[in-house]
């Protein structure tokens, strides 16, 4: 579903991503386990748009998206949730919402969606009319996970959806990251917390100072005495 | 009753400024830039406005309409040529290349037509007076209040309700979200320039209209006061442009009223001085603490 081969991205000077390669196929869960400044997020903003490689390529559903407009890539079926949930807070949870949908013009298709999304986090709706601004960091996630859903994707892009959330809610997060999955939505998870990351992912690459070091099924980098070490707390 | 009339009269000129102020806390709002050349749009809706009525022999709707077209049109351009290019550049080069532009308006202006001032011709508007309670209204004074309200509710209607003043303040909340929603940014912020401008064309028509006289640099002190009203209401917020301008008109009528109308263009900058020293940001603004 989605290629990424031989990337490399800059800010700058500075290389971010030295020839990244990956793949995704078509209803997998497949997550991006790494350090701090490996250059998660960087990869995840070039195959949404925000940034443009300077060399590689980013093939989805057989069409080259690298480097095109961010619109041109929501358009064409992949939404980003960035980091930080970055809602706008000026706005309600229902415009939010509406925005998740903005390029889209099949009203009946978004009144399905809205419902979908309710349904999915029934938080949402007890809140719709409130500003996004005075919801919980948990309840911004969920706004965040919803919009993106708004643009009815077809992989989504999730760059830390644990960040900053009690144990309980990364739960609820990572059983709603699920349930989105097996409505036939391929996600690719960006995450510091491996292990919940691995326990519910298909397959794993994980990212050191811009290059992919590993990759493999969950269960496999689960097992592997690297990984154990480096991401998993054990000894 | 003196002080009364003193207060029609400044609501009138304050929302001319209130106007003018929308279109520079929108820009800023969307670009964090300090749009210097907004008051010489307002300029050249004044000079619009003027050709249309007199050589074009239109009626005041048409010219408005017609002055808001063009100064819309004109606002985009300017963002495409001048400020586009520096996207990505420091605030301090927008602001001088903002400076250079104002400028440009102005003696591209004077270039074009000549220094000369015109007035606008008189009967544009039905001019009839009438008192209510011992104070004189124009029925001018009240059409210009009409047609600025409107025109503000319409600005409201186009932010909250329309799928681009919904982008516009997407973008201007968080640009790079807005791009992943889908949003296009460049087309968002030129939409901003074309309502900003337009509505700065109408004031032009409108302060010809009121004030007779009109030549090529009369949008410089009419753009910094709308600059103090968008900062008296908070820079960014759109209702706070819209009762900064009332304010700030008000206060300058009733400084005239009580005999001392040479300081009145003072005022204003007395009243930026006493607004940036007690509340930065604004009657509206929130203080928000710079996070290191």
């Amino acid at each position: 579903m989605l290629k990424v081969e031989e990337l490399n991205v800059y800010y700058g000077n500075i290389q971010a991503l030295k020839g990244v390669s990956l793949e995704i196929h078509q209803g997998e869960i497949v997550t991006l386990i790494g350090a701090n400044g490996a250059g998660k997020s960087t990869l995840l903003k070039a195959i949404s748009g925000l940034l443009k490689p300077k060399q590689g390529s980013i093939t989805y559903m057989d069409q080259p998206i690298g480097g095109k407009a961010a619109q041109t890539i929501v358009k064409q079926g992949i939404s980003h949730v960035p980091e930080g949930r970055r809602v706008f807070a000026n706005m309600t949870v229902e415009e939010n919402l509406e925005l998740g949908a903005f390029l889209r013009k099949d009203k009946d298709g978004i009144r399905q969606d809205f419902e979908r999304v309710y349904e999915l986090f029934p938080r949402l709706l007890e809140r719709r009319k409130q500003l996004s601004g005075t919801l919980s960091g948990g309840e911004q996630q969920m706004l965040a996970m919803g919009r993106a859903l708004m643009a009815r994707p077809k992989l989504l892009l999730l760059d830390e959806p644990s960040m900053g959330l009690a144990p309980l809610l990364v739960k609820t997060i990572f059983r709603i990251i699920e349930e989105i999955n097996q409505t036939g939505t391929t996600i690719l998870l960006v995450e510091q917390n491996a292990n919940m990351a691995l326990s519910i992912a298909n397959r794993a690459y994980v990212i050191e100072t811009g290059r992919v070091v590993l990759s493999g099924t969950a269960s496999e980098l689960n097992e592997s005495d690297q990984i154990k070490m480096a991401y998993l707390g054990g000894h | 009753m003196e002080i009364v009339q003193q207060i029609i009269n400044g609501i009138s000129l304050g929302s001319i400024y209130a106007l003018i102020a929308l279109g520079y806390t929108m820009v800023y709002g969307i670009i964090k830039l300090i749009n210097f050349a907004h008051g010489d749009v307002f300029m050249v809706g004044a000079f619009v406005g003027f050709y249309s009525i007199t050589v074009m022999g239109l009626s005041f709707f048409p010219a408005l309409l017609l002055a808001m077209i063009i100064c819309a049109i004109f606002g985009v351009l300017i963002e495409r040529i001048a400020y586009k290019p520096l996207r990505n550049a420091t605030r301090i080069a927008a602001l001088i290349t903002a400076i250079g532009v104002s400028l440009f308006i102005e003696y591209g202006t004077i270039y074009v037509r000549g220094a000369q001032p015109e007035a606008y011709p008189a009967g544009v508007l039905p001019s009839k007076s009438f008192e209510i309670l011992g104070v004189t209204i124009n029925s001018q004074s009240i059409l210009i209040l009409g047609v600025s309200v409107a025109l503000m509710i319409i600005l409201q209607f186009i932010v909250h309700k329309t799928k681009t003043g919904k982008a516009m303040r997407a973008v201007s909340y968080d640009a790079e979200a807005a791009r992943l929603m889908g949003i296009n940014v460049d087309n968002t912020i030129s939409a901003t320039f074309a309502i900003g401008s337009a509505l700065a064309g109408a004031a032009g028509v409108i302060f010809g209209i009121y004030y007779v006289k009109i030549e090529p640099l009369m949008g410089i002190i009419p753009g910094l006061k709308a600059f103090v009203a968008a900062v008296l209401g908070g820079i960014g917020i759109i209702p706070g442009a819209m009762v900064g301008g009332l304010v700030l008109g008000v206060v300058e009528s009733l400084v005239s009223a009580v005999g001392y109308s040479l300081w009145r263009d003072g005022v204003a900058f007395v009243v930026l001085i006493l607004i940036l020293i007690f509340r930065p940001s604004g009657l509206f603004g929130k203080n928000i603490r710079e996070k290191v």
